[in-house]
C-alpha cells in the first residue's frame, strides 16, 4: 500500500487513482476516478463510499459542485509541483464552498509545499516518490504566523493583532 | 516607516530556519536542481553567469540608516563591497557564496529585512513613487497601501506557484512616478465625487518579451476591499494563465486573449462571494498602518528667508546651482526639498553602490533626513526630508562621495541592468555601453540644453533595464555570437505611459554613440520653444529620426 501524510502522520492508504481508460472497468476496492467518469456513475455507485473523484490540474470543476460537496474525498491532482492551479481549486472547495470532506493533493509535491497545502486545505498529500515522509512532517510546521486569509484561517493577522 | 513587531520578527525568523534547511537539502543532495530553483527563487537567489546573485527585497524602497549599515556588512563580509540597486527597488548581492546565503538572510532579519518573493512565479516586491509621503502632488501616501500588500502577499499560501512572476505598483499621485501602466497591477491612490478614498485598478502591463501598457479594469475600488480585490485578481490569473509557455505566461497575455472588460468580468465574478468578507480592510487596520508613516517632526522654516538663503548661495556657485536645478526636488512641507542622490557617476555601472558608500548615505540619512532613504526605480536613492538651509553643506559632503552628479532626469542618468557582464540571461553587455553614452556627454551645458529624457538600456529582451518605456530605448541583441543595439524611441512610463518604436535595424556597440548623436540632433534641430525631446517625437514621429541615422553617406 502506497503511504501518505494525512493530518500530522504518515499513514498507509488503499485508494488507487485510475486514468480514464482504466475506469471503464474497476477493479474493486477504494478507487479514485477522472472527475468526468465519476460523474457519470449512478447515485448509488457514486455514494458507495468507495469511489471518489479526482480533478485534472486545470480542469473545470464548479459545474459539478452539487455533487462534489457530498463526495466522502476529492483528489486534486498537481501534474508538476511548479503548476500552483491546484491551490486555487483547494481553497474554492474547501474556503470558499467549505467542503467537509477529505480533500488530497495526489502528484508530484514536495514537501516545501506542504504547509501551504495544508493553509488550502488538503487534508492529505501524496509527496513525490523517495521522500522520506516522517522527515517531511515537520514541514506543515514551517511557520506559526500567517497574514492572509485562506482556507484554514478564517481571520487575517490584522483582525487579530 | 513600518516598524516590525513580534509577528513580523517570528516570520522572518522561521524563514531563515526553512531556508537553511532547502540549502541544507540541496547541498546533501536530498533536493534536485529542479526543485530547489523554485525554493532559492522565492528567496531571491540566482545561479548567475560567474556567481549566484541574491535579491535582497526593500519594500517600495524604504530604507533605514541601521537596515544601510547592515548592508554595508554584508556586502563586505561576504561580497565583493559593493551592492546594485535594481530598478524595482530593491537591491542585489552579486557575489555571495550559496552556502551562506542562509546567513545572510539571518543577518538581514536583525534588521527585518529579507529576500521573499523577490523573484519565482509569485507575487514580488510592491514598488512606489520615490517621493511617497513628501510629493506636493499627492492625493494619498501610497505607503501604508504598500505595506499591507506587502503583508497579504508574503508566504500567500494560494498564490506562491504562478505561471509567471507578478508585480504590483502603487501610486498617489495623479503624475505617476511608480511606473504603474507596466506592472502586473497598478493601482492608482484617487478620490471620487464624494470625497472617498479608492483605487482606480489597471491590469496586465509588463515589459519583457510582449512589452503592454496596463489596462484599465476598474474605475474606482473603494479602500475597503482591496485585499479581497487583488485576490481575486491573483485567482483568476493562477486559474487561468497560460502554463504551457512560459513567454506567454504573463497576465498581460490573458487580458489581452479575453480582453479587458471580459478579465473584469471574471474577476467581478471571483470577487463578489468574497467582498466584505474578513479580508476586507478595516478602518482600524488601516489607521494602525497609517502610524508607521506619520510626518517625522518637521521644523517650522522661515519658508522666504530660507528661499533667499538658497538663492545666493546658487548665485555665488553655478555647480549647487546645477544640482539644484537637476538633483532636488520639491516637498509639501515648506522649507524642505527632497535630494536625490545620483549613483550614475561616469565609469561606474548605474545603480552600484561600495559598502563605505552604504555607510555614508546611512550617515547622511541620520544627519539630514530622519535616518531614513528611499531606492528609486531609476537606481538612485533619495533623502526624501531635508530642510533647505542645509542643502548646501549636504552638497559639498556629497560631492567627494560621488553622489551629486547634477544629471539626474538627464540622459545620463541612464536605467541600466547587470547585462552580460554579470547575468546569464543577457544577450549583450549594457554597463559599457552606458558608460560609452555617459562619456560621449560630459558637456553639461548641452546635457541640460537637452533637458528632460530618459535613456534606458537592456541586455535582453527581458527588458530589465525598462528599454521599452525609455524616450531613448537600447536594447542588445545577440546575432550570430556578436553584440548588438537595436535603438528604440518614444517610450514613457509617466501616466501617459507608451512603448517605443523600433528605429530600424540594430547597430554595432562602437556605433551607437554617434546614432544618439544624430537622434540628440533631429530634435535640436526640431524642437519648438521648450518642447522636451518626448513632446518633440510625439509630434513629428519616427520617420525624421530614421532618415537621419540611416541617411547614406553621399
Amino acid at each position: 500500500m502506497q503511504k501518505l501524510i494525512k493530518g500530522n502522520s504518515v499513514v498507509e492508504d488503499s485508494w488507487k487513482v485510475l486514468s480514464a481508460e482504466q475506469a471503464d472497468n474497476l477493479p474493486v476496492g477504494n478507487l479514485l476516478l477522472p472527475l468526468a467518469n465519476w460523474l457519470a456513475l449512478d447515485d448509488t455507485s457514486r455514494h458507495s463510499g468507495n469511489i471518489a473523484p479526482w480533478i485534472e490540474s486545470g480542469e473545470e470543476f464548479e459545474h459539478a459542485l452539487d455533487k462534489l460537496l457530498k463526495a466522502p474525498l476529492i483528489a486534486v491532482h498537481f501534474p508538476t509541483f511548479m503548476d500552483g492551479r491546484g491551490f486555487s481549486t483547494a481553497e474554492i472547495l474547501r474556503g470558499r464552498h467549505q467542503y467537509q470532506g477529505e480533500l488530497r493533493a495526489i502528484g508530484n509535491l514536495i514537501q516545501d509545499q506542504l504547509f501551504f497545502l495544508k493553509r488550502c486545505g488538503f487534508d492529505s498529500v501524496q509527496l513525490r516518490e523517495g521522500t522520506d515522509l516522517e522527515a517531511a512532517l515537520s514541514a506543515l510546521a514551517d511557520f506559526s504566523i500567517t497574514y492572509q486569509t485562506s482556507a484554514d484561517t478564517q481571520t487575517p493577522l490584522f483582525r487579530r493583532r | 516607516m513600518y516598524q516590525y513587531d513580534h509577528y513580523d520578527r517570528q516570520l522572518l525568523s522561521e524563514r531563515v530556519a526553512q531556508f537553511r534547511g532547502q540549502t541544507e537539502r540541496y547541498l546533501a543532495g536530498e533536493l534536485s536542481d529542479a526543485e530547489f530553483l523554485p525554493l532559492r527563487l522565492q528567496n531571491g537567489l540566482y545561479i548567475q553567469r560567474l556567481a549566484p546573485m541574491l535579491r535582497m527585497a526593500v519594500p517600495y524602497g524604504l530604507l533605514s540608516s541601521t537596515q544601510l549599515r547592515k548592508l554595508a556588512h554584508i556586502a563586505r563580509h561576504y561580497d565583493k563591497g559593493y551592492v546594485h540597486f535594481t530598478t524595482r527597488q530593491n537591491i542585489q548581492l552579486h557575489w555571495p557564496n550559496l552556502e551562506e546565503v542562509p546567513d545572510i538572510l539571518a543577518e538581514l532579519a536583525q534588521v527585518d529585512m529579507h529576500a521573499i518573493q523577490t523573484s519565482g512565479n509569485c507575487v514580488r516586491n510592491t514598488t512606489s513613487d520615490q517621493f511617497a509621503g513628501v510629493a506636493p502632488d499627492e492625493i494619498e501616501d501610497p505607503r501604508p497601501w504598500c505595506e499591507l500588500i506587502r503583508q497579504w502577499s508574503t508566504l500567500h499560501p494560494e498564490f506562491a506557484f504562478l505561471p509567471r512572476k507578478f508585480k504590483i505598483a502603487v501610486s498617489g499621485s495623479q503624475n505617476d512616478r511608480a511606473a504603474i501602466l507596466i506592472h502586473d497591477i497598478g493601482l492608482q491612490l484617487v478620490k471620487n465625487d464624494q470625497g472617498e478614498l479608492g483605487f482606480t485598478v489597471f491590469v496586465g502591463g509588463g515589459l519583457g518579451r510582449t512589452p503592454v501598457i496596463g489596462s484599465l479594469i476598474r474605475d474606482f475600488l473603494p479602500w475597503q476591499h482591496l485585499l479581497t480585490y487583488l485576490n481575486a485578481i491573483l485567482r483568476v490569473y493562477n486559474r487561468y494563465g497560460r502554463r504551457d509557455n512560459k513567454y506567454k505566461a504573463r497576465i498581460k497575455i490573458l487580458v489581452k486573449a479575453w480582453t479587458p472588460e471580459v478579465f473584469a468580468e471574471k474577476v467581478e465574478a471571483e470577487w463578489l462571494p468574497y467582498k466584505d468578507g474578513s479580508l476586507t480592510l478595516t478602518a482600524e487596520e488601516v489607521a494602525r498602518t497609517k502610524t508607521f508613516f506619520t510626518l517625522p517632526a518637521y521644523k517650522t522654516l522661515d519658508a522666504a528667508a530660507v528661499e533667499q538663503q538658497l538663492h545666493s548661495q546658487a548665485l555665488a556657485n553655478t555647480d549647487f546651482q546645477r544640482w539644484l536645478s537637476r538633483n532636488v526636488s520639491a516637498h509639501r512641507v515648506p522649507g524642505y526639498a527632497a535630494v536625490t542622490l545620483s549613483l550614475k557617476p561616469t565609469g561606474v555601472a548605474p545603480g552600484d553602490v561600495t559598502d563605505s558608500q552604504l555607510e555614508a548615505i546611512a550617515d547622511l540619512a541620520d544627519s539630514y533626513s530622519f535616518g531614513e532613504v528611499r531606492a528609486t526605480h531609476n537606481q538612485n536613492v533619495v533623502l526624501a526630508d531635508v530642510e533647505k538651509t542645509a542643502l548646501f553643506e549636504l552638497w559639498q559632503k556629497i560631492a567627494p562621495l560621488g553622489f551629486a552628479t547634477p544629471t539626474v532626469g538627464t540622459i545620463t542618468d541612464i536605467i541600466c541592468c547587470p547585462g552580460g557582464d554579470f547575468c546569464s540571461l543577457a544577450n549583450a553587455k549594457s554597463i559599457p555601453i552606458a558608460e560609452t553614452i555617459q562619456r560621449h556627454y560630459e558637456d553639461l551645458d548641452y546635457v541640460y540644453d537637452l533637458g528632460d529624457l530618459s535613456l534606458n538600456i537592456s541586455g535582453c529582451m527581458n527588458a530589465c533595464g525598462h528599454h521599452h518605456v525609455g524616450n531613448i530605448g537600447i536594447l542588445g541583441v545577440d546575432k550570430k555570437g556578436e553584440e548588438f543595439y537595436q535603438i528604440q524611441l518614444g517610450g514613457r512610463s509617466d501616466e501617459n505611459a507608451g512603448l517605443g518604436a523600433v528605429l530600424g535595424p540594430s547597430f554595432y556597440p562602437q556605433d551607437v554613440p554617434s546614432v544618439i548623436a544624430k537622434i540628440l540632433q533631429v530634435y535640436v534641430d526640431s524642437r519648438q520653444q521648450e518642447e522636451l525631446f518626448i513632446d518633440t517625437y510625439e509630434r513629428i514621429g519616427i520617420t525624421p529620426f530614421k532618415e537621419a541615422v540611416y541617411a547614406k553617406a553621399d
